[in-house]
């Protein structure tokens, strides 16, 4: 216990540095009890049991690292499709580079204004599935988010939007520290595209909690940003009705850090949750995926598919957790983490995990890492394809089943693309 | 076994496998107590129990330090928590420490001259202490033709050694056999050089309590070359109350060497908890070969969770020198807590270990149990297979290891764990841990049935088989391939396990 105390001692002096931003009566309510939250269990430290792969003291120490920002030529992802765009620089609204935030079927709102009023509909969320996710994992910096977010969006989905919201995060400070927290609810039947993609700021803590009501579909298609030497600490919390779906995939291809999670609760009977990742991994990179599943309903669907090519040193976590309480039958769970280690030098560090409390389940996981097979590569060689193309030949179709659990077929398209373009610049 | 009696079982579960599970977990047929007069230790944990338990096994000095040191550690250590068991707190200062039968007092020199109720305990047990020839497992042993197979028994009771059969014949051998006590006495060089090298003083809280206090144990040592010309067994029974047995296993394999261990242990019957900390250290020297069987029978608590054996353990094996082999088969069907990770430290290169694991939890049993495979040497393989079985409100847990060091080059890894659930208010986990740092190894971990090796799938489809009886087959043969790892004499436990199908089962 004397543990528990240093760390809430250490925590303190940390908060003490930080401060609660101000607003109505309901916010400040939901950010003071997500403070006491933080106090209470203290951040990560190196030696918990959640952290065991990835080191937490550059997202929680005072002093951000700095991080220049990083151009490839190359146009924005998402550029060609057509969307509602949202800009954030570094973590701050950019009203001037966004689009007029108003559209059919769903109302967008600033947090900061909203954080304002005396009452909002988001008081039964903000805080709220972070406070959930909260057990039986405890996740400090989420609740740090909560408490001192003071930008993001409140997204009310009324009907299907055909157009997605696309949130760009823009790094210009070389030393930005951003807090971002959206909130976003789907009224039943209510349908969904969030893409997000860029760097962000030098240091990134994000949390995006989703509401999925009976019968609503919510996509997210997200890349992180190119910045090679950024930080991100971002979380999902989603909580899925009946019937509903919930389906997020997400591209890495740099970043010093990066650290997400998803935690899903699926409480209504035969929702469907598929989370997926993808990450390519050179140098000095250390990507996490942290996914908790819990299935509290019949018949539902869940999946977790994550890939990781590795090379020159790049470390890869994958921490991914199927919880079925008892009563949920008919679950058909499933998890794969794969990792291509494409030199002797790169890591991959897993823990898929079961917990099952049902007896009629199928569930299943599976886990490999190796390097690349000389058999194919060899094949390839044979039929006079050079070496390094067949090389991300073979990267790209192993990276494919994750790819794959992106439903539109466009958004597919631009993030394969976006993939080919860089082992393309990888390849002299 | 009401549990399973009244539980609606999903489809796709077979009745037999149902009926195995309820005969394994049934009822407890080694519950009663030998009367037998024994002499205490005081209860609680002191450095005088420590000095007390040393001199009663008329220890050098350099093993009474070795203990008292083992002590000041354990008391800065914390009990582990991270298991998924959940247990009331057990209070280490209201349980014996040492125990053993008065008859005892004086070391008797051949088995001839050990107490008869003793003798008759064993006997009970199905653990013939007499030298003959025996055909373990089997009824009607002690009439078992000459030609029947040797197994030398190491008898452990409570907190002391009863007696090794075969000693002479093993001596002729070379093979060192006897209890842990008599080699700190006997042959101090090898036990200098070897206790606590492979599982540290301070390892883990448990392992570190039984460095401080264990009573007895067997010691086993195979010169160069020898290939041990038999069995060699242990039977731990404890049987005072409010007793914790503390026993400690040191096997040394040296070069080219080979032994099959073989482990068994049983309790009576009671309501109230016991405890049970033991440390098995196995040294495998250069193309040595180490086969450790073990058939864990602990009285595991009634239907209502009441009494059973803490199963606390610490078990590793380090394959030290290249081309070195460890082996470890255990069927866990006892204990109302169980904790165990037996280990493979695989330091030489080509060295390889197996883990074959048989996990059954009925009512209020908890078993968090699985194995650490940790690659250090250059092509070194290890291959993990685990079943789980849990039924009643039991909660079933694999928790495992695979690390693959840097320097572990061409290693590989197959790992399955398998879990079936019988009845709806059981729990069946898996809490992998994977560890892979170099690229030219392969890992590979699944756990699921329809996983079953495709060629094999496509063989019985071709055959007229439909899916599902395919997977059975094929699976069903999995599954008596890791019973078959077994030796002889688990063969009748082994026989009911048999019957024990995977189909439903979920990873």
């Amino acid at each position: 216990m004397a543990a528990l105390a240093k760390k809430q001692e250490a925590t303190a002096a940390r908060l003490a540095e930080m401060a609660v931003p101000s607003g109505g009566q309901w916010i400040t309510e939901a950010r003071e009890a997500a403070l006491a939250r933080v106090k209470g269990m203290g951040l990560p430290e190196r030696r918990d049991e959640y952290w065991k792969f990835t080191r937490p003291d550059t997202l929680v120490q005072s002093e951000v690292a700095e991080a220049a920002t990083f151009e490839t030529g190359e146009a924005p992802l998402f550029d060609e499709i057509e969307r509602l765009k949202v800009v954030f620089v570094d973590g701050v609204f950019d009203a001037a580079q966004s689009d007029d935030l108003s559209a059919e079927g769903l109302v967008i709102e600033r947090l900061q204004d909203v954080a304002g009023a005396d009452i909002h509909w988001a008081k039964d969320l903000y805080g709220k599935l972070e406070l959930k996710g909260q057990d039986p994992v405890q996740r400090p910096l989420a609740a740090l988010n909560t408490a001192f977010a003071s930008d993001g969006l409140v997204i009310h989905v009324t009907g299907k939007v055909s157009k997605p919201v696309n949130l760009i995060y823009k790094h210009a400070e070389t030393s930005s520290d951003a807090i971002l927290h959206h909130v976003i609810k789907l009224d039943a039947g209510a349908e969904l595209t969030v893409l997000e993609n860029g760097p962000a700021a030098a240091r990134f803590n994000k949390v995006m909690e989703v509401d999925v009501a009976d019968g609503a579909a919510f996509h997210h298609v997200r890349a992180q940003g190119r910045d090679h030497e950024r930080r991100a600490v971002t979380h999902i919390f989603g909580r899925l009705g009946t019937e509903s779906v919930f389906k997020s995939f997400t591209l890495t291809v740099n970043g010093r850090l990066t650290r997400n999670e998803a935690v899903l609760e699926l409480t209504g009977d035969d929702a469907v949750a598929h989370v997926a990742g993808a990450c390519l991994g050179d140098g000095d990179f250390h990507h996490d995926d942290t996914v908790f599943v819990t299935h509290d309903a019949l018949n539902c669907e869940s999946r977790q598919v994550f890939k990781k090519v590795l090379r020159n040193g790049a470390v890869g976590v994958f921490q991914g957790k199927i919880l079925v309480k008892p009563g949920a039958q008919k679950t058909d769970g499933y998890q794969i983490s794969q990792s291509l280690l494409l030199d002797e030098d790169s890591q991959f560090l897993a823990k898929p995990e079961l917990e099952i409390y049902a007896d009629d389940v199928a569930c299943s996981h599976g886990s490999t890492s190796g390097a690349i097979d000389e058999d194919a590569l060899f094949y390839l060689r044979a039929r006079g394809v050079p070496k390094d193309i067949a090389t991300d030949l073979l990267v790209m179709s192993f990276v494919a089943e994750a790819v794959d659990e992106i439903e539109s077929e466009t958004l597919k398209d631009s993030v394969l693309a976006r993939l080919e373009g860089w082992l393309e610049r990888r390849r002299d | 076994m009401a549990a399973i009696d009244q539980t609606q079982v999903k489809e796709g579960v077979d009745q037999e496998t149902v009926d195995a599970v309820r005969e394994v977990g049934g009822k407890y047929k080694y519950g009663w107590e030998t009367e037998i007069e024994m002499e205490y230790a005081p209860k609680g944990l002191t450095p005088d129990i420590v000095r007390l338990i040393s001199e009663k096994n008329e220890e050098p000095e350099w093993m009474t330090e070795w203990r008292l040191e083992a002590y000041q550690r354990w008391l800065t250590k914390e009990e582990p928590d991270w298991a998924m068991l959940d247990y009331p707190e057990v209070d280490f200062q209201d349980q014996y420490y040492y125990a053993r039968p008065k008859s005892m007092e004086e070391k008797p020199k051949s088995l001839d001259e050990v107490d008869p109720k003793l003798l008759a305990t064993y006997e009970k047990l199905g653990i013939p202490l007499k030298e003959q020839m025996i055909l373990a497992g089997v009824e009607g042993a002690e009439d078992a033709p000459a030609e029947g197979r040797k197994v030398a028994v190491d008898a452990v009771f409570d907190s002391v050694s009863v007696g090794t059969t075969f000693q002479k014949e093993l001596k002729e051998a070379g093979v060192i056999f006897c209890s842990i006590s008599e080699a700190i006495r006997e042959h101090p060089e090898l036990v200098k050089k070897y206790l606590g090298s492979v599982v540290p003083v301070s390892d883990n809280f448990y392992a570190t309590l039984n460095s401080a206090v264990f009573s007895d144990g067997s010691f086993v040592y195979v010169p160069p070359g020898v290939r041990c010309p038999m069995e060699l067994s242990t039977y731990f029974r404890i049987n005072a109350e409010n007793t914790g047995q503390f026993e400690r296993t040191l096997i040394i394999a040296d070069k080219g060497s080979y032994v099959s261990y073989l482990e068994g242990c049983t309790a009576p019957q009671r309501d109230t908890s016991q405890l049970h900390a033991a440390v098995v250290e196995i040294i495998i020297e250069e193309d040595a070969e180490v086969k450790y069987s073990t058939v864990q029978n602990w009285y595991p608590g009634d239907e209502n969770g009441k009494g059973g054996i803490y199963n606390f353990v610490t078990k590793r094996a380090d394959c030290r020198g290249d081309r070195s082999k460890i082996m470890w088969t255990q069927v866990e069907t006892g204990s109302a807590v169980t904790w165990k990770y037996p280990s493979c430290v695989l330091r030489g290169n080509d060295s390889q270990g197996e883990f074959y694991s048989i996990a059954i939890t009925n009512n209020h049993q908890q078993a968090d149990t699985g194995t650490k495979m940790i690659h250090l040497g250059k092509n070194s393989k290890s291959r993990i297979v685990s079943k789980g079985i849990s039924a009643g409100v039991a909660q079933n847990t694999y928790r495992g290891l695979v690390s693959m060091h840097p320097k572990a080059k061409n290693s590989r890894n197959y790992t399955q764990c398998d879990s079936l659930l019988i009845g709806d208010k059981c729990g069946a986990h898996t809490v992998p841990y994977i560890e892979v740092k170099n690229n030219s190894s392969r890992v590979e971990h699944e756990a699921t049935t329809s996983k079953v090796d495709d060629e094999q799938m496509f063989y019985c489809r071709q055959r007229g088989m439909d899916e599902e009886e395919a997977v059975a087959l094929i699976v069903n043969g999995f599954a008596k391939e890791v019973l078959q790892a077994l030796p002889m004499e688990f063969a009748m436990e082994a026989q009911q396990l048999v019957a024990i199908s995977l189909e439903g089962s979920v990873g």
